[in-house]
């Protein structure tokens, strides 16, 4: 129990830490590395509560897929670094005084849900706890019945998503000789053979 | 020394306020702004599982998987605008974006 304890404290503290050098870090590519640990930290986080499945499509998703096409887009761009951090100091008072007053609206608001006996108390005095069946077979039980269409959507929405991405950047740069097979083939043959009638003994 | 729903529900208050100050603090930099609104998906998802695991309901967790979805399809969309409006503007300022005069 203490073993888990001390492992909360650890994964918590990076999470925190990294999560805030995302924020404060000067190059986007640190900011990056920083959210790719703190995506394996909040994973780790999650498997020790006991959803597994959660934590691997986290790790998935996030680090295979979106933190990656975030580097590529970090580096694809050319950047004016310094110019990037003027107004950081700037804007400092003022996001650290919202962030502030926000942080403790949050943890009044738990701390008040938390003083009655009822609700969120007793739940967090209870424990996690263990289903009959592993995790990934219990989502799935729910997933796959309950929630289908919401699933359904879930795959139309990142089909929607792949097609916009391909719309807004792809284009035809004009000038640019291309290979058109179709018209290749679809070519009269009047328009590439002339019979010429040759006289005798007088060449063409 | 148990851990119980407090303590993940603090990690993703850390978590989201920072998203907010990163949102705040970062006003030259757009790449860095859609990270933090990644980072504010995942203090939403912690919540979302600590609540799901404490509770013994598993809908949370399958709700938080659509959240990552969500998250996934708008970093998607978010930085193919961004690499189209670098290419046009050659710059990725906040305070440049002003074409439309919203």
């Amino acid at each position: 129990m203490i073993l888990q304890a001390l492992a909360f404290y650890v994964f918590a503290f990076v999470v925190m830490a990294s999560a805030a050098m995302v924020v404060v870090s000067r190059n986007p590519v640190y900011s990056v590395l920083f959210l790719i640990l703190a995506f394996f930290n909040a994973a780790a986080l999650f498997v020790l509560i006991g959803a597994e499945f959660i934590a691997m499509i986290l790790i998935i998703v996030y680090v295979g897929a979106v933190a990656v096409l975030f580097l590529f887009v970090v580096m694809m761009l050319d950047i004016n670094l310094t110019e990037l951090r003027e107004g950081f100091l700037k804007y400092l008072p003022v996001g650290a005084l919202i962030g502030l007053v926000l942080l403790a609206e949050i943890l009044l608001g738990l701390g008040v849900i938390g003083s009655t006996p009822s609700s969120l108390g007793a739940l967090g005095k209870a424990g996690p706890q263990v289903l009959a069946i592993d995790n990934t077979r219990a989502i799935g039980r729910v997933l796959y019945t309950q929630y289908f269409y919401l699933f359904q959507v879930a795959g139309l929405v990142l089909l929607v998503a792949m097609i916009g991405a391909i719309v807004l950047t792809l284009r035809t740069r004009p000038g640019v000789r291309r290979q058109r097979i179709s018209e290749q083939l679809y070519r009269p043959k009047g328009d590439a053979v002339t019979v010429v009638k040759v006289p005798t003994r007088g060449g063409v | 020394m148990v851990i119980g729903l407090g303590h993940y529900l603090f990690v993703a208050a850390v978590l989201f306020t920072l998203g907010i100050l990163g949102i705040f603090l970062n006003r030259k930099n757009v790449i860095v702004i859609l990270m933090c609104v990644e980072l504010m998906l995942l203090a939403v998802n912690i919540n979302l599982v600590a609540f799901s695991v404490f509770q013994g309901n598993v809908v949370g967790q399958v709700f938080a998987m659509l959240v990552l979805t969500v998250a996934a399809a708008e970093a998607a969309i978010g930085l193919a605008i961004l690499v189209v409006y670098f290419r046009n503007r050659g710059s990725i300022e906040v305070e440049d974006i002003n074409a439309m005069k919203g």
